[in-house]
């Protein structure tokens, strides 16, 4: 930089922090911050590094349980999974950056994920991710879907982890400021779980990976800002990944975990050096010295500040025994891995940081954490919209017709398109890719086990109703696993809102913990690890509100996996009670044209009834096929089944006290469609435990026989389902 | 018959490769790093999928020109097995061990999906327990399997009966719509002269178990244990 401006309270105010926040700095150091100061306190205080508007509500979420290991507050969530094995997992966003350079900022959205999970000592095995567009009518929603497709696959596919799941919804709210949620889950062994804290003094800290370069500087800070009509000019704030240095780092890594050489590692992530050494000094109760002399550097003449503030990709922060330094040094050369000691552990409980025989930054690291902003936002709940009377609610259309419409949309429609450019069997244990269950059942190599992963969230029930839409979100992932058979373990969480300084907005954050929470407790599904991106807005505009909920759960014998796929001459069981639920369905939206009502309940002690039930079944072998009942309701999730298996149903007469359209497009709350070779036994152990269990069909034919007389072939279903995206893409 | 994985830094379907040889050979395979230049005792040396050096450059042709690769045109020329399959295909091609060239799919995106090879000739020691004819299934993963070659290098191969594998529907009908990175006369797999080097897109590596949605890939890896 060639002039430096004064580093004052207006400065401070550009870098986002307020003039209450800028006086705690000026307390805290006795003196004016010098500019690399002012740049680390903003961004460890920044809302995506200090999380100073949602701390106060995350807490109400339940963490634990007798098989979680680490829960929030490490880089990412841990879970015993038995066989001494370890899931190790977490989601995050990368929204801001993906609308910016939607390639970009969706790739290094993936390999930061990756590397919360990897630097615990677990082999990535699986990626998932959740989406959000605005209008596809707009050319803008194509570029960004197009971007942010290429840049999941891009990254994905070259660190050779497959990704087996994920979600996708449109909608206008979304048109200035999409999502892309990514979420890692990795294996390791319980006894060798790395963590971040340092300890030591005079332990060497390590330099790896990618050299440092003026990329990403204050992507944090831009990450915790609303955009206005300037958004394209914070381009240079996103980074740019290079997957290749990645895979090399994983394996370096490992290699090296494998060793005793490690004392605590760290990735470098938002806010990069800073945070990495301020995180891992600050937990270990430590100090730390750098010399940013010795910083692998991309260019010539880059500051203290610059570097300190770096966002550059595929970099990771350790402290190393002393008397293992050679160790690991051999093993990041034979990985062509930049390694350099850059600093020492110290006992001073400061950070300093010295650049060409300067001290640039001496911080005390107890207050930069402990005095961290924490903010008690006020709240105004939204008025909670009445339940639609679905008598009242007019089909004019038809079963087969709304049928074809639903199974067409973009909401709805096959997302084949997408996970096609998405390598799902890399490393040989995708038992079910996309598509072909519930969850995605990824097999831990050489054990019978598997893992069952889900990513949900229906973000038009949390804008309707942010409580019941929260608590859904989790019932939801908990169904899907469930319907494969696995046993539901643990929950990640990406609370994507708008600006938390709104009233309404924080209404709709606090709502949604509470819904979460109290689903989490109903279900025994603690929230190990997550992110908070808020400010997703644009021009004043906020998204709907989308709290995600990435699912982990795990099947002792994989062979025992339940799919979606339908079998001809197997009888249909809907487990759980339909009652025509139609506000917020999308047969409203998309047939009725409406989007109103009350989004439909979760019966929590119903929806672990019905689970265990379902999951108890499969476990017995008495289940050939399982499909929850979600967007677009019982007939939809027939249709899915019917076009996974390629076989028609027949199916029977609904009951007579619900409107036809409402009974087989009402989105009621736990249930599941279960095939089975003969349903009276269902049925009956079904009524024993106290759980709704009606047949609605059998399977077999070439179409869908529907109960008004109508068919449909699955020819005719596969074509509509299957022609939204190569459409619109054009290919 | 004693089998080696070529690893390049970016590689990353070695696993897969691993699990399918020893679980039809009995033997788990020996890890060949790319700086290695002694292969003595292999007898089949694979070269598996992934990004070597993220194909910043064209795919495979950094990896070409690793010292392992000497030793691997060495351990051809007297004879020796190699398999290339995906990345490992295109690094072939680059080392001038298979002829012609993979470009960027037709549609210019990533396919990851499965296809239906059409079996060209069984009398190899790679085909050995498919029937010439016979389809089989196998995922594609690749960005960059649009196999291409000049008209004079395309007829010497189907003169010659080098054509191992092409892209058919799963009834055996060699159509463009069975196609889908539009590579040259549907050709999904080749051999060199002596039909003991063989490179193809798909990766049968990742159907060798019932568990993962079937077995087809099974005969290739079982004929090269017992070979």
């Amino acid at each position: 930089m060639s002039v430096q401006p004064p580093v004052d309270a207006t400065l401070a105010r550009s870098f986002g922090l307020s003039a209450e926040e800028y006086a705690k700095v000026l307390d805290i150091l006795g003196r004016p911050p010098s500019l690399t100061e002012l740049g680390v306190f903003s961004v460890m205080w920044s809302e995506h590094c200090s999380y100073k508007s949602s701390r106060v509500f995350l807490k109400q979420l339940p963490t634990k349980a007798p098989w979680v290991i680490h829960g929030p507050g490490e880089n990412a969530g841990v879970v015993e999974i038995g066989h001494g094995l370890a899931a190790v997992f977490k989601v995050e966003s990368h929204n801001h950056p993906s609308f910016i350079e939607p390639y970009q900022g969706a790739a290094t959205g993936v390999g930061g994920i990756l590397r919360d999970v990897f630097t615990m000592g677990a082999r990535p095995i699986a990626n998932l991710n959740a989406l959000r567009f605005g209008n596809p009518a707009l050319p803008v929603t194509k570029r960004v879907v197009d971007g942010v497709v290429r840049g999941i696959g891009g990254y994905g596919n070259c660190v050779g982890v497959p990704t087996v799941g994920g979600e996708v919804n449109f909608h206008p709210a979304y048109n200035g400021n999409p999502l892309v949620n990514a979420m890692t889950v990795g294996i390791a062994a319980v006894d060798r779980i790395f963590l971040s804290a340092a300890a030591g003094v005079g332990n060497p800290v390590v330099y790896v990976g990618s050299k440092t370069g003026r990329d990403g500087i204050h992507g944090a800070t831009m990450a915790s800002a609303e955009f206005g009509k300037d958004a394209e000019e914070k381009r240079p704030t996103v980074q740019v990944g290079d997957p290749f240095t990645e895979k090399l780092l994983i394996e370096a890594c490992l290699e090296l975990m494998a060793t005793d050489a490690i004392v605590a590692i760290q990735d470098m992530g938002a806010a990069g050096l800073t945070s990495s050494s301020v995180e891992m000094a600050g937990k270990g109760g430590v100090g730390i010295d750098l010399d940013l002399d010795s910083v692998p550097q991309r260019e010539t003449g880059m500051s203290a500040y610059e570097m300190m503030l770096s966002e550059s990709q595929e970099r990771m922060l350790m402290v190393l025994r002393p008397d293992r330094e050679d160790v690991a040094r051999a093993i990041f050369e034979k990985w062509e891995l930049d390694f350099a000691v850059i600093g020492r552990i110290t006992d001073t409980g400061r950070i300093v940081v010295r650049h060409l025989g300067q001290v640039q930054a001496d911080i005390p690291l107890a207050p930069l954490a402990d005095q961290a902003p924490l903010y008690h936002r006020p709240t105004v709940d939204a008025p909670k919209p009445a339940v639609l009377n679905a008598a009242r609610v007019e089909d004019r259309v038809g079963l087969a017709s709304a049928l074809e419409t639903l199974l067409g949309c973009p909401d709805l429609c096959s997302r084949a398109w997408i996970w096609d450019q998405y390598d799902a069997t890399v490393g040989g244990q995708t038992v079910k890719r996309p598509g072909a269950a519930d969850a995605a059942i990824v097999k831990i190599e050489g054990q019978a086990m598997a893992l069952a992963l889900t990513i949900d969230c229906t973000p038009r029930y949390c804008a309707a109703d942010a409580e019941a839409g929260g608590r859904q979100a989790v019932a939801e992932a908990w169904r899907n696993l469930t319907a494969t058979g696995a046993r539901p373990l643990a929950v990640t969480d990406n609370m994507n809102f708008g600006n938390p300084e709104k009233p309404e907005v924080m209404g709709q954050f606090a709502a949604a913990i509470r819904g979460m929470a109290s689903a989490c407790e109903a279900l025994n599904f603690p929230v190990v690890s997550g992110n908070v991106s808020l400010y997703n807005e644009t021009e004043g505009r906020a998204i709907l509100p989308t709290p995600v909920i990435g699912g982990l759960g795990v099947i002792d014998d994989a062979a025992q996996a339940v799919g979606i796929a339908l079998r001809p001459w197997l009888d249909l069981v809907v487990i759980g009670a339909s009652r025509g639920w139609l506000g917020q369905s999308l047969w409203l939206r998309e047939i009725g044209g409406r989007e109103d009502g009350a989004p439909p309940p979760v019966d929590l002690p119903a929806e672990r009834a019905a689970g265990d039930f379902v999951r108890a079944q499969i476990a017995a072998g008495a289940v050939r096929a399982c499909h929850d009942v979600s967007d677009g309701g019982l007939l939809v999730a027939v249709a899915e089944m019917a076009m996974a298996g390629g076989t028609g149903v027949r199916l029977s007469t609904g009951p007579r006290d619900i409107p036809g359209h409402a009974y087989w497009f009402g989105e009621d709350q736990g249930r599941y469609v279960l095939a089975v070779a003969e349903s009276a036994a269902l049925i009956r152990a079904a009524e024993a435990a106290g759980i709704p269990a009606v047949r609605i069909g059998t399977s077999g034919g070439a179409g869908l026989t529907l109960p008004d007389g109508g068919t449909i072939s699955v020819a005719t279903l596969r074509a509509a389902h299957e022609r939204f995206f190569p459409e619109w893409m054009g290919s | 018959m004693k089998a080696g994985i070529v690893l390049f830094p970016g590689i990353n379907r070695e696993r897969d490769m691993a699990i399918a040889l020893e679980r039809t050979s009995g033997h788990a395979p020996r890890m060949v790093w790319h700086t290695e230049t002694d292969l003595a005792g292999l007898d089949l040396l694979v070269l598996p999928g992934g990004f070597s050096y993220g194909d910043y450059l064209r795919c495979g042709a950094m990896a070409a020109q690793s010292p392992v690769m000497r030793a691997v045109r060495d351990h051809a020329a007297r004879g020796g097995y190699v398999l290339g399959v995906c990345n490992g295909f295109q690094i072939l091609t680059e080392a001038g061990l298979l002829p012609g060239a993979l470009l960027r799919n037709a549609g210019l995106r990533f396919i990851s999906a499965d296809c239906h090879l059409r079996v060209e000739r069984a009398d190899t020691v790679f085909a050995a327990r498919y029937q010439r004819g016979a389809v089989f299934r196998a995922p594609m993963a690749h960005g960059d399997g649009n196999y291409f070659a000049d008209e004079e290098t395309l007829d010497r191969l189907e003169d010659e009966g080098l054509v191992a594998f092409r892209y058919a529907t799963p009834a055996g009908k060699v159509l463009p719509e069975a196609n889908r990175n539009g590579s040259a006369r549907n050709i999904a797999g080749i051999y060199a002269p002596n039909l003991r080097v063989l490179g193809l897109m798909p990766h049968p590596e990742d159907l060798v178990d019932p568990l993962m949605g079937g077995e087809d890939g099974k005969p290739l890896f079982e004929a090269l244990a017992a070979a």
